[in-house]
């Protein structure tokens, strides 16, 4: 308790700032804030969708049927924004497939389905204990090489993240976790303090700054004693308690609200010198270096009350959903929704077959009575609730009626694309109206028409092209029998002027070396013509019998 | 005499306004786009030809000089929308002489049935086939317009249109689909009782 | 078994459309109380006609509409509009003239400009505004106070006067508003607008029996009332406080800057405050959402030019009182306002 004491200077609970809009939805944070984080036994099969981030896949490095150990890299991160993958356990490569991922969509995505062999053993550690005699470009490629992505929000590639080349005023650690039900972050500041502690000084040592803000929500007193006591009397370290409104947790807003910057439009924290990085990252980041551990596992909230045993759990990266759910008593019921997120951002799974990935912090089993499903769309009343709930400080009852009438144009212009998807505005919205999916579609069709119309872009040009070439080439036949023909007429002329007998022989010679040559090949041409023929044949074959059935099936 | 000053009056006013407008169509003129260009920009350029002209430009300079906006089955009913509010003129639905709108689709080629008789290369308006006499042809699926034209000149009738299939970033967040997408990928997957 | 799919949010705090509109109701009912005590039964026989002609004429269009009928009453913004306009009416009135006035707000003011959500106007003021420039008559015909009148009537007397325009008796609406002594009596911004331009002062004219202790007798305590219900509205955050003290602001303030420099001329901003429609405008009748200015920002100055209208009327215009006007000039700004009022939007600002 003195420790706390000791080192109040640089704890200040005072509200520092402010944000537009926000709601108070109920918190629902028990029990899973005061449930110690469990250890799982492993599931039969762990699926790990090659893309697990923003950016392309990389290259698959192992084969079915291989051994691999716990923490082997699985795939090579090729490309800019490519992240690796490692083994979550050691085991054997089952399968590398297409398989639903962890997406609204339920679409399937190529992926590396390992089978534990239960003997969790580890392959090759290189633990860094001290890292201050290192290059920062080296450790960079460390956190690069252990597959970490921001683990709060979208997960963007931490080491592309840190390696922005631009003065820092503050490193801003976020640990406000504002969406109901979620616990993890709590959790781990409540367990882990000190790694966490320990991962801010690497970050600090690789961006250069000394000025660390840690936000935490006014309502994990737990989380914040424990972390003040981890700061101890670090004064680079200031720990900042913000008051508990969604979405304070959002990257904008908690700058705001810390700062009293905006971050401006189509720029990043990096352009007004912040860098937010999530408690979660800061403890991944310093198992990498210190441990020499890539990203594995993390920690996830399992709460609703279709679930017995709410609480957190390490979970590998690649659980099933299925294992995590029967592993805290899950008791569906009728028409039983699985969020994978908090209730407020969160999307449903519609199979539980898909993986736990770097970015799922919660799966949330509520029940109807707890949760209840909107009850039927109204029209829209202007009634300006949701614009006093926006964080952003939009429209939306605006930008609804312009994603309802297909206005692309319009909606872009009411900057549409300044919207965090946060909820707040359907969640006030007395007329139930599911705002949040109208700008998602449009948002989704926005950047479907941009595609498009690269491509067709990209398609006359081609078309263009080709039509040049095919002019081009005409020009150049034609200017070639030109030539020919003057050719021949020299020729001739010379023919005629001279012996006559030589130009006969010739070319005619040359004509029957070139019929011959390709006489193997043209029989293997000729043979699948005549397949190709007799499948058409075969099918038409096929197709009419169908067809004089069905004839008759009327007929009768 | 009051009409005379009346005339006069009107006269200078005419003058005026004549030489104020003549100068604002001169000084403010609005730069466009020749038409043709603004009804090439909104085709979809698939160069497929089911409009009866070789190529979308070919079709946007017969739009500019007449023709009707309701050929173009790929563009669909969207892109007859915008060629009405462009023209002017009243969008009508798709001519289903041209062929109907469809979902979008790219060619593959059955690799390994593939004669190499460069027929399909020769065919396609955008240049997305790869491959060389007696060699084995392919499509370059992210430059194929889905445009249909390499499918008929093929004599072994190895080239397929395939769905374009819904990737997890282009899925348009229709949440009916979900249930299908499940369905239509499900390798061996439990079902939940 | 299968997961049932959704969008986020999931969940909803748990206020809607149809339960803002019920908070309305409950929030105009002491005002109502008040209105019936001063000015007898026939508010209540309005209210009636006017909910069910509100009702029938919502579910005729909506079917004409082709949409599920019952599902347009679910929100009782029908209600909600048909109320309005009966309390705004002379209590008397023929039941023809609350039964044309609600048609008019639901199938022209509300489901020709399509409906729920889209009114350019606000319905039951567009409804008043139609009565009173087509049956200038009737729509004048207030009772004196029940207090100062001498036939006080029960309530079948009253059924019978909206009924068949005359009191069992066979006393016309006219006849009951004279006075003993054969004046007619007016109403007290009637009195007002009249007795300035015949001479007097204010003075002279606080003397005449309309008028008691702040404002008009009997006028003072209705709009108390709904002065009460609408911070009831403000309290449950139905409505926001922007759009009452936009209105009470821009009527006040420059009635009461006119009356420090001609208090014989101008009545203060007490009288305009507690006098006519005041109070039911601008908790009640401006605030609703459809028709009114969408940000913060756009809703004072909504409010603002609502109370500045109203007191231009009220003082220099041929209508003793103004609301009605007023309200549907504003809703015409709305678009407007809106346009200038947006609000920056996050990382768009400097």
């Amino acid at each position: 308790m003195s420790d706390v004491q000791a080192n109040k200077h640089n704890f200040s609970a005072k509200v520092i700032g402010h944000f537009p809009g926000g709601v108070h939805p109920p918190e629902r944070k028990q029990p899973a804030s005061s449930q110690p984080i469990r250890k799982l036994k492993l599931p039969q099969e762990l699926i790990l969708p090659v893309r697990q981030h923003i950016g392309p896949s990389g290259k698959v490095l192992v084969k079915v049927g291989e051994r691999v150990d716990k923490g082997q890299r699985l795939t090579e991160a090729g490309l800019s924004q490519g992240l690796p993958l490692h083994a979550p356990t050691s085991g054997t490569i089952a399968a590398i497939e297409e398989r639903p991922t962890a997406h609204a969509s339920g679409l399937p995505e190529q992926a590396i389905v390992i089978h534990p062999d239960g003997e969790d053993r580890w392959g090759n550690k290189h633990a860094l204990p001290d890292y201050h005699d290192v290059e920062i470009s080296r450790l960079l490629e460390l956190i690069q090489e252990a597959g970490i992505a921001g683990l709060g929000g979208a997960g963007f590639p931490t080491a592309q993240k840190l390696a922005q080349q631009k003065p820092l005023k503050h490193l801003i650690i976020n640990g406000v976790e504002c969406e109901p039900y979620i616990a993890a972050d709590d959790r781990l500041m409540q367990e882990h303090a000190d790694d966490i502690i320990a991962g801010i000084r690497i970050l600090q040592y690789i961006t250069r700054c000394d000025s660390v803000l840690l936000a935490i929500e006014d309502n994990k007193p737990e989380a914040i004693k424990a972390m003040a006591e981890a700061i101890d009397d670090n004064p680079q370290i200031q720990l900042k308690v913000v008051p508990t409104k969604y979405p304070s947790g959002g990257e904008k807003q908690l700058i705001e609200l810390l700062t009293g910057h905006q971050v401006p439009s189509g720029k990043l924290p990096m352009d007004i010198g912040l860098l937010m990085q999530n408690v979660g990252t800061a403890y991944a980041v310093k198992r990498a270096i210190i441990h020499g551990e890539p990203l594995l596992e993390r920690v996830v909230t399992l709460t609703g009350e279709s679930l017995k045993q709410r609480g957190n759990v390490w979970a590998l990266l690649g659980t099933p959903i299925q294992h995590l759910l029967d592993e805290s008593g899950f008791t569906p019921e009728k028409k039983q929704r699985i969020i994978m997120g908090g209730p407020m951002m969160g999307f449903t799974l519609p199979i539980t077959e898909v993986p736990v990935i770097k970015t799922t912090n919660c799966v949330l089993a509520p029940t109807e009575k707890e949760l209840p499903s909107p009850g039927p769309e109204l029209a829209c009343i202007r009634c300006g609730a949701c614009a006093d709930a926006c964080p952003a400080t939009l429209q939306p009852q605006q930008l609804q009626w312009l994603a309802k009438a297909k206005d692309y144009e319009s909606l872009e212009k009411h900057n549409l694309f300044d919207c965090i998807e946060c909820g707040a505005c359907a969640y006030v919205c007395p007329s139930e109206i599911p705002l949040v999916h109208y700008y998602r579609k449009a948002k989704a069709e926005v950047r479907n028409i941009a595609r498009e119309k690269a491509k067709a872009e990209q398609a006359r040009k081609r078309f263009e092209a080709r039509q040049e070439r095919l002019e081009r080439e005409k020009e150049e036949r034609l200017e070639r029998h030109r030539k020919a023909a003057e050719e021949r007429k020299k020729m001739q002329q010379e023919m005629q002027q001279e012996a006559q007998q030589k130009n006969s022989d010739e070319p005619g010679s040359k004509a029957e070396e070139g019929t011959e040559k390709p006489a193997g090949k043209s029989a293997a041409v000729a043979a699948a013509i005549a397949r190709a023929k007799a499948k058409k044949a075969a099918q038409a074959a096929k197709e009419s019998p169908e067809e004089s059935n069905s004839a008759k099936g009327n007929e009768s | 005499m009051s009409l005379f000053g009346a005339v006069i009056a009107l006269g200078i006013l005419a003058l005026i306004f004549g030489v104020i407008l003549g100068f604002a169509a001169v000084k403010f003129r609005v730069e466009s786009d020749p038409i043709v260009d603004q009804i090439d920009e909104i085709l979809p350029q698939t160069q497929c030809g089911q409009c009866g002209y070789p190529g979308c430009r070919p079709y946007a300079q017969a739009i500019a000089d007449g023709d009707d906006i309701n050929k173009c089955p790929p563009g669909g009913e969207a892109t007859i929308k915008q060629l009405a509010d462009l023209m002017g003129v009243e969008a009508k639905p798709l001519d289903d002489a041209h062929g109907e709108e469809d979902v979008k689709k790219v060619a593959v080629i059955r690799e390994d049935e593939c004669i190499g008789c460069t027929k399909c290369i020769q065919a396609c308006p955008v240049d997305a086939i790869l491959g060389a006499a007696k060699q084995m042809h392919t499509v370059i699926e992210h430059e194929c317009t889905g445009c249909d034209l390499c499918v008929e000149p093929c004599p072994v009738d190895c080239i397929d249109m395939v769905k374009v299939k819904a990737r997890p970033e282009t899925w348009q967040w229709d949440l009916d689909t979900v249930k299908e997408n499940i369905k239509a990928n499900s390798i061996p997957v439990k079902v939940v009782e | 078994m299968s997961f049932r799919i959704a969008s986020s949010p999931h969940g909803h705090n748990q206020r809607s459309t149809s339960e803002m509109m019920r908070w309305v109701c409950y929030a105009l009912v002491p005002g109502v109380l008040l209105h019936s005590y001063f000015f007898g039964s026939g508010i209540w026989f309005q209210i009636l006609l006017a909910v069910v002609t509100a009702i029938a004429a919502e579910m005729a269009c909506t079917v004409a509409r082709e949409r599920p009928a019952f599902s347009a009453l679910r929100d009782n913004t029908a209600i909600v509009t048909a109320v309005l306009l009966a309390i705004s009416i002379p209590s008397l009135a023929p039941w023809w003239i609350i039964v044309i006035g609600t048609l008019f707000a639901i199938v022209v003011v509300k489901h020709v400009y399509g409906g729920m959500g889209q009114n350019l106007f606000n319905p039951a003021m567009a409804g008043y505004v139609l009565l009173l420039v087509s049956f200038p008559v009737q729509m004048t015909n207030w009772l004196p106070v029940s207090a100062i009148s001498e036939h006080s009537l029960n309530l079948w007397q009253t059924l019978h006067t909206i009924l068949f325009e005359y009191t069992p008796a066979g006393y016309s609406v006219e006849q009951l508003r004279s006075g003993i002594d054969g004046v007619t009596m007016a109403t007290p911004l009637d009195s007002i607008k009249t007795g300035l331009t015949q001479g007097y002062t204010l003075t002279e004219i606080y003397q005449r029996p309309e008028f008691s202790y702040f404002a008009g007798a009997g006028w003072q305590w209705i709009n108390l009332g709904f002065f009460v219900g609408g911070l009831l509205l403000i309290q449950q955050r139905i409505i926001s406080w922007h759009i009452p003290l936009g209105f009470l602001g821009g009527l006040c303030i420059p009635a009461f800057i006119a009356h420090i420099f001609a208090p014989d001329l101008m009545p203060g901003p007490i009288v305009h405050a507690l006098s006519g429609a005041t109070m039911l405008g601008a908790f009640f009748i401006a605030t609703d959402p459809v028709s009114a200015a969408t940000s913060n920002r756009g809703r004072v100055i909504f409010g603002l030019l609502i109370g500045f209208i109203i007191f231009v009327i009220r003082s220099w215009g041929g209508y003793p009182d103004a609301v009605a006007f007023a309200v549907l000039l504003a809703n015409m700004c709305v678009p407007l306002i809106d346009r200038y009022t947006r609000p920056v939007v996050y990382g768009h600002g400097d």
